[in-house]
């Protein structure tokens, strides 16, 4: 059989199904024959489960970061709720029921009249009310529910959904991949595989209904396709696919200490993109040269209010420790666009990707970025920090944010903080405008990075989001490519570096372009450095020369590509 | 001692302020009301608070009983404010 579904997190799994149950229990109306026992008994429901929220909490925080644990916080909330335990003793007390009845009939009236507030944030309380609510009762009733911590053998799970509770108890070393009904790439359970770098298909529908437990199962999150009880051919299929991919992986691994140089001697520097300071591991094992990217909007994201500056020099500085001396960008903040703050109010736009956003907004809010530009500065001393502005399109935006950074920097002085005096100052280039103009541009900062993703889609005028128009999102048409050259030939006339930190750095029909281009550094996700490094270490920056030149004669991206296959057969 | 507050976010006081304001009032020993519509609730209950669903453009109370009323009501606007709920 086979099931098709929205691949969520990729690679390929063999294992043996385990179909995640929901728990239900039948609660019928029974009277005690001693209050103080059912009082006593949900005292005691109360405090494990208690326990239960603040050891998920403390394991989440510790495994998965802050934002993934702010559930428990919100469950623990609920489950110490003084309304909600006094009307569930009075219950007790007055009616002569049980614990279990008592506990219920009260979280039911709270799930239904927050089933009619006409407000979705009110009604995803509902699902927290219901998790528990279970979770009290299985104590009341001494019931152990089925989840994924008794799971002790390599399985794949199969679940309608995974919630919090139920991925925070993940054994890593057993759970080989997640197969879910419900959910999109977006989802819960889709992000957490991702963290766990485990293969997931999502929004299968049915799966729990045509899996059952100890079905063998191959799941291929490259393909977001599901075979269940495949013949042996199939498996033996899939497993010499595995075992291919697990040898490239561990060739690649031998590349981790070695110089991404090109057969010729010519270095260019490998980087990582990161959102937050616990991805600085990944970058540290896959031994990239240095951050090209920090995205800082992730501290100002899932959250309820604007991030401290403290909570924010302690981001800065945990990740510029880290890095011990290596460069570190850090990008200021980038929002709005598509991504939104609950906290911070956006205007409604027509064109939010052509609106109030990242530099455009921090120079209105000069408040706002400041307190972003005093955090950096006080950790500069910890590291090689780099501070880069994104979505510049001119000459004075620039001027405008330089002089934002230098007012701070005064003031810090002034009142006896220390600042780095080494610090590059530089620049996104992702609006035409300013790869047009790079050779002024130039002249005012000491590096640029090309965000290809957006100045893709500024370029030819079409969103990225768009389906109808993805076939316009082309990162090797020769306009690109022109825009590209120019942008590097400017830099390098003012003898400044130039970086490149979207998509196409990793894409490996642009790599060998990018290099006989000239591009200095090329960031990627901590992943892919690896598979970039093998490329260039493989090519002698002549050839690459030879091909750029090629590249940029092209009239269509179609001839580039096929260039660029000629190539690599 | 009783405020009045008109809120001003289109979502009203939904579940992320409503728990903030719980947290905080759970830190004080006064009695804390949340009033509206004629409804008086324990402002250290989650559950209650939210169940209120306060909404856009209408005015809740805080009422604040026992020592330092004022140093609750700082707390509690505060976050009102940061959250642009009023």
């Amino acid at each position: 059989m086979k099931i098709t579904g929205i691949g969520a997190s990729t690679g390929i799994s063999i294992s043996k199904a385990f179909v995640l149950e929901e728990t239900k229990f039948e609660i019928i109306k029974e009277s005690h024959n001693n209050a103080e026992f059912e009082l006593n008994t949900l005292q005691n429901a109360i405090q494990k489960s208690k326990d239960d929220l603040i050891r998920l909490r403390d394991e989440t925080l510790e495994k998965l970061g802050r934002s993934e644990s702010l559930i428990f916080d919100a469950h623990l909330l609920v489950l110490e709720d003084p309304e909600l335990t006094s009307e569930t003793i009075k219950i007790i007390e007055t009616q002569n029921v049980t614990a279990q009845y008592a506990y219920n009939s009260v979280c039911e009236k709270y799930i239904n009249i927050f089933k009619n507030i006409d407000n979705e944030y009110m009604r995803e309380r509902v699902a927290d009310i219901q998790d528990i609510s279970k979770r009290v009762i299985s104590k009341i009733l001494n019931i152990e529910i089925t989840d994924t911590s008794s799971i002790n053998e390599e399985v794949i799970i199969v679940a309608n959904d995974l919630t919090p509770s139920d991925t925070a108890q993940l054994n890593k070393e057993f759970v080989k991949g997640f197969i879910t009904n419900i959910g999109g790439r977006t989802s819960h359970s889709a992000i957490m595989a991702r963290t766990l770098e485990i293969p997931a298909v999502v929004g299968t529908k049915t799966s729990t209904s045509s899996i059952k437990n100890d079905d063998v199962i191959i799941l291929d999150g490259d393909e977001g396709l599901v075979l269940v009880n495949p013949s042996h051919e199939v498996i033996e299929e899939y497993t010499t696919l595995i075992e291919k991919h697990e040898l490239e992986k561990q060739q690649l691994q031998k590349l981790v200490n070695m110089k991404s140089m090109t057969l010729d001697g010519k270095h260019i520097e490998l980087a990582a993109n990161i959102g937050s300071p616990k991805d600085v591991e990944k970058v540290l094992e896959y031994g990239a040269d240095g951050i090209g990217l920090y995205r800082t909007e992730f501290l100002y994201m899932d959250r309820d209010s604007l991030p401290t500056e403290d909570e924010q020099f302690e981001a800065y500085k945990t990740v510029l420790e880290a890095m011990d001396n290596k460069p570190v960008v850090i990008r200021t903040l980038d929002i709005g666009g598509d991504k939104e703050l609950s906290y911070l109010k956006f205007p409604e736009e027509m064109n939010p990707f052509l609106g109030y956003r990242a530099i455009r907004m921090c120079i209105d809010r000069p408040d706002l970025f400041k307190t972003q530009l005093r955090a950096l500065l006080r950790a500069s001393i910890y590291g090689n920090l780099k501070i880069m502005f994104p979505m510049i399109s001119t000459i004075n935006e620039l001027i405008e944010a330089k002089t934002i950074l230098n007012e701070v920097k005064t003031e810090l002085i002034d009142s006896n903080n220390e600042v780095s005096d080494s610090i590059e100052i530089g620049m996104m280039i992702e609006v035409p405008s300013t790869a047009v103009l790079a050779h002024q541009f130039a002249k005012h900062v000491d590096f640029f990075s090309i965000g290809t993703n957006d100045l893709i889609q500024y370029t030819f005028a079409a969103d990225r989001m768009n389906e109808k128009v993805t076939y316009l999102y082309q990162p090797l048409n020769p306009a690109l490519l022109h825009l590209i050259q120019n942008v590097v030939q400017s830099a390098h006339k003012e003898n400044i570096w130039v970086g490149m930190c979207g998509e196409m750095a990793a894409d490996e029909r642009a790599v060998p372009i990018l290099l006989g281009i000239g591009l200095d550094e090329l960031s990627m996700s901590a992943p892919s450095i690896l598979k970039v490094k093998n490329q260039v270490r493989n090519i002698s920056n002549k050839e690459a020369l030879e091909l750029s030149l090629a590249a940029l004669e092209c009239e269509t991206e179609d001839e580039v590509i096929k260039l660029m296959e000629e190539n690599n057969a | 001692m009783r405020k009045d507050y008109l809120v001003v976010d289109e979502l009203g006081l939904h579940a992320r302020p409503a728990t903030l304001i719980v947290q905080e009032a759970s830190k004080y020993d006064n009695d804390i009301h949340i009033i509206y519509n004629d409804n008086k609730v324990n402002a250290k209950s989650v559950m209650s608070v939210m169940a209120m669903a306060i909404t856009y453009n209408t005015k809740f109370g805080v009422e604040v009983e026992g020592e330092n009323p004022e140093t609750v009501f700082a707390a509690i606007e505060q976050i009102l404010t940061d959250n642009k709920i009023i």
